[in-house]
């Protein structure tokens, strides 16, 4: 199993190293129900063998439709949920081990911070707002006087475009984009320098969409901050990010620095992907249809997970697993590509 | 353009009464649809696109209420029409599909249940040709083994075949018109595609015009002949679309393309329209779009601006009466 490619730029090494996170859900029924239906225990293997690296200052892109496993590669990197098996280390700190000293995790902790896709159910509504971008400041007691965390909180709101005066209204007096904005202040409150984004825009209309992207550029170059930018639109992924991880039914089909990736796909299914996406250019290219829907995770197809959608599979697709292979700086999971059948 | 347009919409206003005085959800919007043509609908959330379909097909929710302006369908008012003989119409002349297939599809029901028995409501045929016909357009839209699926439910469809088979509903009564409002919005990007081409394909082999519903300029760019962008319940420009999408002339406009990520060129930055779309309570006097654009004159904060044709197209914008005043 190879890791992705490092960058060229990776002078201060990677911030962010993750090796073979897997993650499986048990979907079974009750107890009662598979003796009485004899029904086995079932499992819906979320993530599996996920293997890459983000350099400091760098964004790292995971796409992929839904149901591919890529909100759990997320959600398992900040910690909210446990990784079935793999490692997670952040500057060097493995994030799974729990008996660690407890001051040092919590200064991991301050380090990651998330933004979540919904800005109306990730802010309390009965919270003012200068409250909820405080928390995080009185949680790590990184300010000590209440007038060093107002004075703090008007910082951040004005980092992000708002108003000092906006902290004393309620969410519910935002708009989607406004609030976007709040959660990005209440993620930099702690000072963090990786940022783990779950599809931070899908929520919004393209024009304000536009207003948080480009804030969050100007962010990383203000803060030097890294990101992993989680989407399922590739345009926007293509915008923000300087390498992409293509998932599919929880693998990583290919890692490609971004340039690279959208002039000369090389997995069958990121073909697929980038031939669907509707063409604002007007070129009149006739698009290759796409076979098929993403199979049911719980059930996947042997072998390849794509198998059964791609016009290049043969048996051995159908039979054995094909792993992460490096070509040049891109990373592939593709029999016919390494044998080189396209 | 000779003969008559299929649908005619002049001047339209759609009203919702409140305690706090009349909203003015769509304000004034006049277009039309020729027979077989796609027409796409764009415009951010609130703009107003999907009021302007369902005040089309008659299924405003009250208080909502068409306040102005009428509808026709091949010359006849359709507005105005009595509950019956709106229920009548819809279905049979205007069809629809909605954004997500699960609401708009009875669970209760099995799918051949819910397709014959519009079919039988619509058309005058025995049971059995209904069957046969509900068989045929499943097969048309491609759903596979279409004549065992008839005995399925709709949680039993993944969901771009559950699209496939509201497609098939909306066509079953061969109407001339399908409203299709972001019929392509809760689908993943593989499905997305075929589900377009799906209903291109089927609407051009039936000649069915089509209102497009959507948020997403790439469906338009792929599917419409024209496409209307909306604005705050305004119509902001209009006109063939690859006029409004290569060379847009309304500052609207000109900034929503800028704003959309592109997957060929390199920028750096994306455009950005500072600040959002007005509420409803609070929209400017003037050209609604005033407080946000670059090139705002006093007459933009006092006079609302008429669709002014720019090119092939038309937009509402006083700039360019300047510039052809100009130009002369």
């Amino acid at each position: 199993m190879s890791t992705a490619a490092q960058p060229a730029v990776a002078d201060t090494g990677p911030v962010v190293e993750v090796r073979s996170l897997s993650r499986t859900f048990d979907v079974s029924k009750p107890w009662l129900n598979r003796v009485l239906e004899r029904s086995p225990r079932a499992f819906l293997k979320a993530a599996q063998d996920i293997s890459f690296s983000i350099s400091k200052g760098e964004t790292f892109a995971l796409v992929g439709e839904s149901g591919s496993g890529k909100s759990t590669v997320a959600k398992m990197v900040v910690g909210l949920l446990e990784a079935s098996a793999g490692e997670i280390r952040i500057d060097g700190v493995d994030m799974r081990s729990r008996h660690q000293a407890g001051q040092e995790m919590r200064e991991l902790r301050r380090r990651i911070q998330m933004i979540f896709q919904d800005p109306y159910a990730s802010l309390n509504p009965r919270w003012r707002v200068d409250r909820i971008i405080a928390e995080p400041i009185r949680a790590f007691r990184l300010e000590s006087s209440e007038d060093a965390i107002a004075a703090r909180v008007g910082e951040l709101l004005e980092l992000v475009r708002l108003h000092p005066r906006d902290g004393a209204k309620y969410p519910h007096e935002f708009s989607g984009g406004q609030r976007q904005r709040i959660c990005i202040a209440r993620a930099l409150a702690s000072k963090p320098e990786f940022l783990v984004c779950d599809e931070p825009t899908s929520a919004l209309d393209v024009s304000v969409q536009a207003q948080i992207l480009n804030l969050m550029r100007d962010l990383q170059d203000e803060f030097g901050l890294t990101y992993l930018f989680i989407s399922h639109d590739l345009a926007v992924v293509r915008h923000m990010a300087r390498r992409i991880g293509v998932m599919y039914l929880g693998r990583l089909v290919e890692v490609a620095e971004s340039r690279e990736l959208f002039r000369n796909p090389r997995h069958p299914y990121t073909r697929m992907l980038l031939a669907a996406i509707p063409d604002l250019e007007m070129t009149g290219t006739p698009r290759r249809p796409v076979e098929g829907e993403i199979p049911n995770p719980i059930n996947p197809p042997s072998g390849c997970a794509f198998h059964p959608r791609c016009p290049l599979a043969n048996d051995r697709c159908k039979r054995d697993l094909p792993l992460l292979r490096e070509i040049g700086s891109t990373g592939v999971a593709c029999h016919a590509v390494e044998e080189g059948r396209t | 353009m000779t003969g008559q347009p299929l649908l005619s919409v002049k001047d339209l206003r759609v009203e919702f009464p409140s305690r706090r005085g009349v909203l003015t959800a769509i304000d004034g919007i006049s277009f039309d649809l020729r027979e077989g043509e796609v027409l796409g609908v764009v415009g951010e959330s609130g703009a107003g696109k999907s009021l302007t379909g369902t005040a089309v097909i008659g299924l405003l929710e009250p208080p909502g209420r068409i306040a102005g302006g009428e509808i026709r369908l091949k010359g006849e008012r359709i507005d105005n029409l009595p509950p019956a003989a709106m229920r009548k119409l819809r279905g049979k002349r205007i069809g629809m599909v909605f954004q997500d297939p699960l609401t708009s599809l009875n669970p209760l029901f099995t799918i051949g249940d819910q397709i014959i028995e519009t079919i039988m409501t619509h058309l005058p045929v025995s049971e059995r040709q209904a069957r046969d016909r509900a068989v045929a357009l499943l097969e048309e839209v491609g759903i596979p083994a279409a004549g065992q699926r008839l005995s399925a439910y709709p949680h039993q469809f993944s969901g771009g075949m559950r699209q496939r088979v509201v497609i098939a509903l909306a066509l079953c009564a061969e109407p001339e018109l399908v409203i299709a409002d972001e019929p392509t919005t809760a689908l993943d990007v593989s499905v997305q595609s075929q589900i377009i081409r799906l209903l291109q394909r089927v609407c051009r082999d039936h000649g069915t015009a089509v209102m497009l519903i959507t948020h997403d300029m790439g469906v338009i760019a792929e599917t419409a002949d024209r496409v209307a962008v909306m604005y705050s319940g305004r119509i902001a420009e209009i006109g063939p679309v690859r006029d409004v999408i290569k060379s847009p002339s309304h500052p609207y406009t000109i900034g929503l393309m800028g704003a959309i990520p592109s997957l060929t060129g390199d920028h750096d930055r994306l455009t950005q329209i500072p600040g959002s779309m007005p509420r409803l309570d609070s929209i400017p006097t003037g050209c609604a779009f005033n407080p946000r654009c670059a090139l705002t004159m006093d007459r933009c904060r006092v006079e609302r601006p008429d669709l002014i044709p720019a090119g092939e197209s038309q937009a509402a914008c006083w700039k360019l009466l300047e510039s052809e005043e100009a130009s002369r």
